[in-house]
């Protein structure tokens, strides 16, 4: 399974190992990890909840990994994204892309968490000292996931 | 025609409901149509629904625009901008 969704906690090495085991054609292992801070917008955060829409959530991902897949000569993907109660220094999600040269894979890691960021649907709501709040989409998530689209043909 | 709708997220808490079993008139056949009928209840929907709100839907559980036609028993949601990651 590329994409998993869980509540429990995820060992990147174990997960990386898994994924290349036995792959001698593997010659590069591209990985991201997205931690909880205990801060943002200059307020403290004492804990996240993290939702999501069941279903669609596993669609969108498998869509954003089949589109890496096309775009970049890559072999295996996994994205495992932690939903439910989380706190500061908490792991929230892994992207792990192998592939033959290290160009193809760090290109097409970042390019799934920039549309996961933009396109799954996930939600954070923190506790802060002020009471609960939803986290609200930043403009920087969209431009950055906005750099992966093909450039538009300049035909009328 | 009967459709299912869902709010997640900040949507829910604001609307009260996580989601309803809806019977629309034909004529509501596309998503801006929906969001139009929802609003009309007036109060939190209006307000939460408005027009110029960040607001994604989904029909189907795939990522849908205004035009998005809306047919006899899809799944619709409505929820903010996502913050996952």
């Amino acid at each position: 399974m590329p994409v998993r969704i869980q509540t429990r906690d995820f060992d990147a090495g174990a997960e990386i190992a898994a994924l290349r085991r036995d792959n001698p054609k593997v010659g590069a292992v591209a990985s991201f990890i997205g931690v909880c801070r205990d801060a943002n917008d200059g307020t403290a955060v004492t804990k996240m909840t993290l939702e999501h829409y069941p279903g669609m959530t596993e669609k969108a991902l498998e869509k954003i990994i089949a589109e890496a897949k096309a775009r970049w000569d890559v072999m295996e993907v996994l994205v495992v994204h932690r939903v439910g109660e989380l706190k500061p220094t908490d792991q929230i999600v892994l992207v792990v892309v192998t592939g033959a040269h290290r160009g193809e894979a760090f290109a097409a890691c970042e390019f799934i968490m920039d549309y996961l960021k933009t396109r799954a649907p996930f939600w954070k709501k923190e506790e802060t000292p002020q009471g609960a709040r939803w986290v609200e989409a930043r403009v920087s998530d969209d431009e950055a996931a906005q750099r992966w689209e093909p450039p538009k043909s300049s035909a009328a | 025609m009967k459709i299912k709708v869902l709010y997640l997220a900040s949507l829910r808490e604001q609307l009260g409901k996580p989601g309803e079993d809806l019977e629309i008139p034909p004529a509501t056949s596309t998503v801006a149509g929906l969001r139009t009928l929802l609003m009309a209840r007036g109060g939190p929907w209006q307000t939460a629904l408005a027009q110029g709100k960040a607001l994604r839907v989904a029909v189907n559980q795939e990522m849908a625009q205004p035009t998005t036609p809306v047919k006899p028993g899809d799944e619709v949601a409505f929820f903010p901008p996502v913050t996952g990651g």
